[in-house]
């Protein structure tokens, strides 16, 4: 069996590595246009602030690949041949595939805005992105970020860590306010804002302007108000790499359209991680998962399906992490950004805004449905069987000490949070009684 | 808004109290170098207070952007400066401390004049005058001070790291530095309560047990205390707490990687080969040590029958090369080539001892929270035992190495706070974490 992937992310390595794993004959080869061997993506930020080096964001060792027999080769595919199952890269050289795996990621978005493509505009996703970003942050003293997101806090920090003045666009009247509740979208944007990031709420970029060197010099906003800057970030979130597909018959809509198992409209024709789109996303889950947990999550699922395993993708307990400057954010289950009127939400807030706590939980029958931890360190195992057990505020509360991940000495928070929560009820139980009377 | 500048710029970058703590510095050594050639002969008051004074005034003016700043990962910029990323400051420091050594270990004459310095505080303390040895461990232990006050700055946020550090400072203080000068001064052996065999290998060696045998009854004591450190409380303690009870709390070796080294501790190599090399060498000396041991014993049972001088020769060398050449000259001269735990790691006999107990028969591992990691590289990039923290983590595997001595960094600079130091139970600490959804797919 001789596989082809395309893209060597998460979820392109994590496919080879397991198809390795099953499967000691297949040959393996891993394609990629950026760079040569795998390093980890969400470590790009450590690399510009001088935490770490290119090498430190390799998470296996370069003799790794060959030992393990898995062919790398640093090309870009330029026409997919899916009848003849060949693929023609840049270089004029080609390679044929008994099964291919799409797995080419993401770019950054833009929206059409006039200038996006001056000198000094970009986005962050690739080692060729960062580059560039070097390159453009050299001696300039402030920048302005479009969009808010996890990309935007990053760059955010990135640039901060040379003492380059950051103005934030965020479209919503809070800091991540589609994903986050409103306690928690005020409490990181006040922790964002203590670090001196200008954050500037409900605002939208109209226009980039340049100089007569075809450089950023500034932009416009929505608003009409005019901000000088030399640097302009585009962290509008990302959408599917798939422009190399653009003249083949595979179906593609904003992804690559797959099924369950990662089969494309073409047989013999996967696609996984970023890039892939759910024909039919399960209620509640999105049809492009764009994390590297996911990514990581298809790619193991997808490995069995290739190696004769027909196995369908269970996302599980959704579960995901961030960290926005010095505060770190966990959250396990489903916690919407509004609660809807059969679920019922406890928070508990430290009095420094630096730690939060959130349940959402059933209205009925009090069982937990998601967690938010902020600064604070929660086991995921632990959050997952109570979820998954249907387990009651009141349990959960009470158990907390259970799932504590916070390093040894720090200053635990459990008991806190579960006297907030009996002063709550006793409210709650007041207020019943004053209606009812 | 606030000033950008102090909250998260990289340390060097060229804040003013930086470099008045970098200048002040520089002024100690010159003033140690000066008093070396003889003029710290004539007059040692004034120069000790100069050394000390300056040293710590600017160890604290480099500490302040620390405590200044927020509390969070404080490592902007180390990959940039020349000194913490093997540049050429970095280089220039390493051949002054290896200098520093070989003059110390074999040619302290040299030394003279800066030996004389400390004479008033020898005579205070020990009630005699200053030797190369007591200039060493005044210089050893105010470096601990100085760059632990630093650490502590710069992991304010963290009660694990300012507990664990306030309490090496504790260790060479007290019982590194004041209490064996103390004992000196009442007519006592120099006896260290914080080193035992091996890592202190004479400590049961036959003349050193019959020497404190001999001195009385504290001497029986320290006897005693060795052998129960050794045997008894090594194995109890690292059972219940992995070896960094020792490695990483209270040895004065590590005390001085945790705070001088520290801004080094990411120079060390984390690749399989070295992983290989520093098993091999570090279990090499522990045999040797052991038989050593065993050979010195059976021989003055023997009355010295069985090897007449040999066994004296192999404690001799191995004094030679492992107690001086590899724990001082190449264990400290090469921290900021080969990062902080050069010794700890690949040469420490009872870093090698504490190892197997943690490996094999412990509670302590670095627990790994689920599926959670990113695969960044932050935490095996700042493993000063240049443990590939980043290739279990990833794995969803409980990190449990031999070498690792519990510092508590990986934990710290990890962004996902996957990481977690812990004593629970033995049973279940190599199990991996794997997602129930991964175990019953729904096959079709």
């Amino acid at each position: 069996m001789n596989i082809v992937i395309i893209g060597n992310g998460i979820t392109g390595i994590t496919c080879a590595r397991n198809i390795r794993k099953l499967n000691s004959n297949a040959s393996i080869t891993v394609i990629s246009e950026e760079t040569e061997h795998f390093f980890s993506r969400t470590a790009l930020m450590y690399i510009y602030m001088g935490h770490m080096k290119f090498e430190h964001t390799k998470p296996y060792e370069d003799w790794f690949w060959s030992k393990n027999r898995i062919n790398l080769i640093k090309a870009y595919v330029k026409t997919l041949n899916t009848k003849d199952k060949i693929l023609l890269f840049d270089n004029g050289k080609s390679i044929a595939y008994d099964k291919l795996i799409i797995a080419s990621g993401s770019k950054p978005n833009k929206f059409g805005w006039p200038g996006e493509n001056l000198n000094g505009v970009q986005g962050l996703y690739s080692i060729q992105d960062l580059e560039e970003m070097e390159k453009n942050t050299k001696n300039i003293s402030s920048a302005v970020l479009v969009g808010g997101g996890l990309i935007g806090i990053e760059m955010a920090e990135m640039l901060h860590s040379r003492s380059i003045k950051v103005i934030m666009f965020v479209r919503e009247n809070l800091y991540w306010r589609n994903v986050l509740p409103q306690s928690e979208s005020q409490l990181i944007g006040k922790h964002i804002a203590g670090h001196g990031i200008d954050l500037r709420f409900n605002i939208e970029l109209k226009e980039i302007i340049s100089d007569d060197r075809n450089r950023v010099a500034g932009v416009i906003t929505n608003t009409g108000e005019t901000i000088e800057c030399q640097f302009v970030g585009l962290t509008a979130g990302v959408k599917p790499n798939i422009e190399f597909l653009e003249k083949n018959e595979i179906e593609t809509e904003r992804g690559i359209l797959i099924n369950e198992c990662f089969e494309t409209s073409i047989p013999d024709v996967y696609a996984a991680g970023d890039c892939a789109q759910f024909r039919r996303p399960k209620s509640g889950e999105p049809a492009i998962e764009q994390l590297w947990y996911t990514g990581k999550m298809q790619a193991e699922t997808l490995a069995k399906t290739i190696c004769g395993d027909k196995s369908d993708y269970n996302r599980g307990i959704w579960f995901n992490s961030a960290k926005f400057f010095d505060i770190e954010y966990q959250t396990y289950g489903q916690v919407l950004p509004e609660i809807n009127d059969q679920q019922k939400s406890f928070y508990w807030e430290h009095p420094n805004g630096k730690h939060a706590f959130r349940a959402n939980y059933n209205n009925t029958d009090e069982s937990i449905l998601g967690f938010n931890f902020i600064g604070i360190r929660f086991r995921q195992i632990i959050a997952e069987e109570w979820i998954r057990e249907r387990k009651t505020i009141g349990f959960v509360i009470q158990n907390l000490k259970k799932g504590w991940f916070d390093p040894e000495f720090s200053k635990a928070f459990y008991n806190d949070i579960s006297h907030s929560y009996l002063q709550s009820l006793k409210f709650d139980f007041m207020n019943n009684k004053t209606l009812e009377s | 808004m606030e000033d950008i500048s102090l909250s998260i710029a990289p340390p060097s970058a060229g804040s003013p109290f930086q470099k008045a703590g970098a200048t002040l510095t520089a002024f100690a050594i010159l003033c140690s170098i000066i008093a070396t050639f003889g003029p710290g002969k004539a007059h040692p008051l004034l120069f000790f207070f100069l050394i000390i004074g300056l040293f710590i005034s600017g160890g604290i003016f480099y500490s302040i952007p620390y405590f200044k700043a927020k509390a969070g990962i404080k490592n902007n910029g180390i990959m940039q400066n020349a000194l913490s990323s093997r540049g050429a400051v970095a280089w220039g420091i390493a051949i002054l401390m290896t200098g520093f050594y070989i003059i110390l270990y074999w040619f302290p004459y040299y030394l003279e004049g800066l030996i004389r310095t400390m004479d008033p505080l020898s005579i205070m303390l020990r009630g005699k005058i200053s030797d190369q040895w007591f200039l060493y461990g005044a210089f050893y232990t105010l470096a601990i001070l100085i760059m632990g006050m630093r650490f502590i700055a710069k992991y304010k946020y963290s009660r694990y790291h300012i507990i664990r550090t306030i309490s090496v400072m504790f260790f060479q203080l007290g019982f590194a530095f004041l209490l064996p000068a103390f004992l000196l001064k009442l007519n006592q052996p120099e006896f260290y309560f914080s080193y035992f065999w091996p890592l202190k290998y004479s400590y049961l060696f036959p003349n050193d047990v019959d020497y404190l045998i001999q001195s009385g009854n504290l001497g029986v004591f320290m006897v005693f205390w060795g052998l129960v450190m050794t045997f008894i409380a090594t194995p109890i303690l690292t059972y219940n707490f992995g070896k960094r009870w020792y490695c990483s709390w209270v040895c004065g070796c590590g005390a001085l990687a945790e705070t001088l080294g520290d801004p080094y501790r990411q120079n060390s190599d984390k690749s399989l080969k070295a992983w290989k090399i520093e098993r091999w060498m570090v279990h090499s000396v522990l045999v040797f040590i052991v038989l050593t041991t065993a050979l010195l014993w059976l021989n003055s049972w023997k009355s010295g029958t069985i090897l007449g001088d040999a066994s004296g020769l192999f404690s001799q060398w191995y004094g030679f090369l492992i107690g001086a050449v590899f724990s001082g000259v190449i264990g400290t001269g090469f921290y900021p080539i080969m990062g902080s735990r050069v010794w700890c790691r690949f040469g420490c006999p009872m870093a090698a001892v504490l190892g197997l107990f943690q490996r094999f028969k412990s509670k302590f591992r670095i627990t790994t929270n689920g599926g959670q990691c990113i695969s960044c590289g932050n935490c095996s990039t700042y493993c000063e035992m240049g443990i590939d923290v980043r290739a279990y983590a990833q794995k969803g595997e409980n990190i449990i190495r031999a070498s690792c001595v519990g510092c508590g960094v990986c934990s710290s600079v990890c962004p996902r706070g996957v990481l977690n130091l812990e004593n629970l139970a033995e049973e279940g600490r190599f199990d991996k974490y794997i997602r129930p959804e991964e175990t019953n797919t729904d096959r079709i």
